[in-house]
């Protein structure tokens, strides 16, 4: 169908958002706003949301071009904390650069790293309670690593063999945690949104103390769920935290295509009556503080509160992307609020508690850590090496009971199982 | 559970009820024995429910436990999974079956396969009902029987009541059950059964013989049929609305059916159809929903696979036509006794 001019009428033009640089182009990135570190007001937990809006447009910040921190956002934490944050994070990064390699391999079919993004999940976690609740997307590993999960758990579920407490039946990295409070994560985006805001429901019915907490890539905010959620959650006053990581990057899409051409993923909020914020996604001591104040204001049933992380995705969106492909190379060097762990380290340089020489053996260290527990790991398999679950659990778990049609098609399965692979002793179980 | 107890409930003092009733009488007792079990939708709270299933329950329950919710069904169903894998045992409302779209990401990806997912870490012990099925002038978008797109959904159960004393156990069974179960409630029969004739009056529940509802609590297994009518020459396979229309066309023909009533479409009692079509040689599957990709295609291929030998004729599937539920030509699109009697026909003379 070809459109007719209409009278007088100007012909209307079709808007698509393109980015700013692709690849081979030189990054300027004048036109994002970094305002001062501490410059930001801080008002009362108990505040009105409304009072939260000019912040839904600001962006929190505590640590300065001088390494120091700033403000009355500076949540004062003592120095064994914030080397704790720093190992965690760093931990987190070793994690991501390992399990990445191992994917390159071939021990398992697929990986995503966090690379850039370690504060956003790391201080969190750190500032939440061991037992609030968290909804977390796939890009926030640091959380299991924050609360002390057992990394050779995170490796069995990524090498998908036969200690994998999911029993291989989830793609590597959507690990489920009940025992570290964090909830099954689904390759179905944005999906954990709604469900946090009924587990902090069904806390609130239950007159319990915990919170949820739940995060979303800025990408993700442009589904049905997140809508819902935030609706549900202010109709309800719940006990939720919703995180937004602006990673600037939904694989290859641009904010842009979410959005954030016209306004902030934080000014969300606004509309709904929330209380919003938008904090320096690289500023590990901002969002330790954004989601200290947000917690608080929940638990003393003030609300939900939408956190906006404005971040970088320092790599690939997976082990299966290529960002050269859609970006240009130079936007990770150029990004103006810098490397969590790298402003971390040089913070607690600053103020005299860290050296170069203990971070770099504390590196050292990590990667050792690392290494040893993928080795432990790989001692009960990688991917396609044969040691896996056995075949009637592909079956368990559909239903709380295996119901007729289940048991025919397991036992069908197994008959296959000694057609197609008759060497396989029947020395571990196969049924 | 109990299955009707013979030595429990024959004893027991029991009551006439309507389907909504029945509906009623089952969540206020689940809601009086586990404080878990929270009630929501659209319209359900203060007003108590647009067919009047929720009436009452906040007054006795209180705000927290049974609440209106905003007009989001993905929503709702988002948040009951929240709430399941907290620990409550939610009984989510959509209003209409033809309503339920929104919401089916949460129920496909989420709801069916959180237990599969987390190996057990978590669950979704949620009890979805939905008033569905047509003959109500509905049109379009209040008639509507999806129940197929949620028996092709590993990790969800699909239940479709057709008797007030059915409704109330089995939806009593659905609550309790630790998997999610979509409770799909023909509204068309919730005030009596309907026999396909449209233009004759409806009997009110109070004259049949399924509206004697035990008091108090009994629970109806997921998974088993219920021989409507013992049978020799044909096996007539139906759930909702269409059980009671089938078994009128059945006396009115004067042919010695058995009729089955599914009651519940996964798990299926195949057993139960099996045993029977074994027994009479022939089959004839009736429901409602659209013909191709319907349920009864699933249930022929299970009877032709199961039954093969034992079968003296062509399986029959008679069902809506596959087109959206008009408003105007209802009668014309409902699977009503002419095209049901045809089939018999067909079956009975092969």
């Amino acid at each position: 169908m070809t459109a007719k001019a209409n009278g007088n009428l100007p012909p209307l033009s079709l808007h698509v958002p393109e980015p700013k640089f692709r690849p081979g182009d030189a990054v300027d990135y004048s036109h994002i706003a970094v305002p001062l570190a501490g410059a930001q007001p801080r008002p009362d937990e108990s505040c009105a949301a409304v009072e939260m809006h000019p912040l839904c447009l600001d962006l929190v910040r505590v640590l300065g071009e001088d390494d120091r921190a700033h403000g009355p956002w500076d949540p004062r934490l003592d120095a064994e904390t914030l080397r704790r944050m720093l190992r965690t994070m760093a931990l987190t990064r070793a994690f991501d650069d390992r399990m990445y390699r191992g994917q390159r391999q071939g021990k398992t079919s697929f990986y995503m790293k966090c690379t850039g993004e370690e504060a956003t999940s790391v201080a969190p976690a750190m500032a939440l309670a061991g037992d609030d609740m968290v909804f977390p997307s796939y890009r926030q590993q640091g959380i299991l690593i924050a609360r002390g999960y057992p990394m050779v758990e995170m490796i069995n579920q990524i090498y998908s063999n036969r200690a994998d407490k999911l029993k291989g039946r989830q793609l590597p990295i959507m690990y489920s945690a009940r025992e570290a409070s964090f909830f099954t994560i689904s390759g179905n985006l944005a999906t954990q949104y709604p469900q946090a805001v009924g587990w902090a429901m069904a806390s609130a019915i239950k007159g319990d103390t915990r919170i949820a907490a739940t995060w979303v890539g800025e990408g993700s905010t442009a589904e049905g769920d997140f809508h819902s959620a935030m609706t549900f959650a202010t109709v309800y006053n719940a006990p939720v935290i919703f995180n937004v990581v602006n990673n600037q990057w939904a694989i290859s899409s641009f904010s842009g295509f979410a959005g954030a051409e016209r306004t902030t993923f934080a000014a969300r909020a606004i509309g709904y009556g929330m209380a919003g914020l938008r904090v320096d996604g690289n500023d590990p001591l901002a969002v330790f503080a954004a989601t200290q104040w947000a917690a608080n204001r929940a638990r003393a049933n003030g609300g939900p509160t939408l956190i906006e992380h404005f971040t970088y995705r320092a790599e690939g969106h997976s082990t299966s992307d290529d960002p050269g492909q859609y970006r240009s190379a130079h936007e990770r060097e150029e990004w103006p609020l810098g490397d969590p762990i790298n402003r971390l380290k040089k913070h607690l340089i600053a103020i005299g508690e860290w050296s170069e020489d203990q971070h770099e053996a504390m590196d050292r260290e990590l990667m050792e850590q690392v290494k040893a527990a993928t080795k432990e790991a790989e001692k009960n398999g990688v991917l396609g090496h044969g040691l896996h679950h056995p075949f009637h659990t592909m079956f368990e778990d559909v239903f709380e009971e295996l119901p007729w049609h289940l048991k025919e098609q397991s036992e069908q399965a197994i008959r296959e199982r000694r057609i197609k692979w008759p060497e396989w002793s029947d020395s571990w179980k196969e049924s | 559970m109990i299955e009707e107890s013979p030595v429990s409930l024959a004893d027991a003092p029991t009551r006439r009820l309507n389907m909504i009733e029945a509906i009623n009488d089952a969540l206020d007792i689940m809601m009086e024995r586990d404080s878990n079990v929270v009630v929501m939708g659209e319209d359900v709270g203060y007003f108590g429910g647009v067919f009047r299933a929720t009436a009452g329950l906040q007054k006795k329950y209180g705000k927290t436990r049974v609440f209106d919710t905003p007009i989001s069904e993905c929503g709702i169903i988002g948040v009951a999974v929240g709430m399941g894998a907290y620990g409550l045992r939610p009984v989510p409302e959509i209003q209409f079956a033809d309503y339920i779209y929104p919401g089916l990401d949460q129920l496909v990806s989420e709801a069916a396969r959180l237990r599969y997912r987390s190996a057990g870490e978590f669950i979704a012990p949620m009890t979805v009902r939905s008033p569905f099925g047509g003959g109500i002038f509905g049109g379009q978008t209040h008639s509507q029987s999806p129940e197929a797109l949620f028996t092709h959904v590993a990790g969800l159960k699909t239940v479709v009541p057709s008797t007030p004393h059915d409704a109330k156990g089995l939806l009593i069974a659905a609550i309790e059950d630790n998997d999610p179960v979509i409770f799909f409630e023909p509204k068309r029969i919730y005030n009596g059964p309907f026999n396909g004739y449209y233009d004759k009056p409806v009997e009110p529940w109070a004259k049949h013989p399924d509206s004697v509802v035990p008091e108090g609590y009994y629970s109806i297994p997921l998974g088993k049929a219920r021989t409507v009518r013992e049978g020799q020459a044909l096996t007539v396979l139906a759930y909702g609305t269409m059980v009671h229309v089938a078994a009128a066309v059945c006396a009115e023909k004067g042919v010695d059916a058995e009729i089955i009533d599914l009651r519940t479409l996964v798990p299926l009692d195949i057993e139960a159809i099996e045993a029977s079509v074994e027994k009479t040689g022939k089959c004839l599957i009736v429901h409602e929903a659209t013909r191709t990709g319907g349920f009864g295609a699933e249930l022929s291929a299970l009877v032709q696979e199961r039954c093969f030998y034992h079968l003296e004729a062509p399986i029959e599937r008679v069902t809506g036509f596959d087109t959206p539920y008009p408003h105007s030509l209802e009668w014309a699109y409902f699977p009503g006794p002419v095209r049901i009697g045809e089939a018999i026909d067909r079956l009975m003379k092969a």
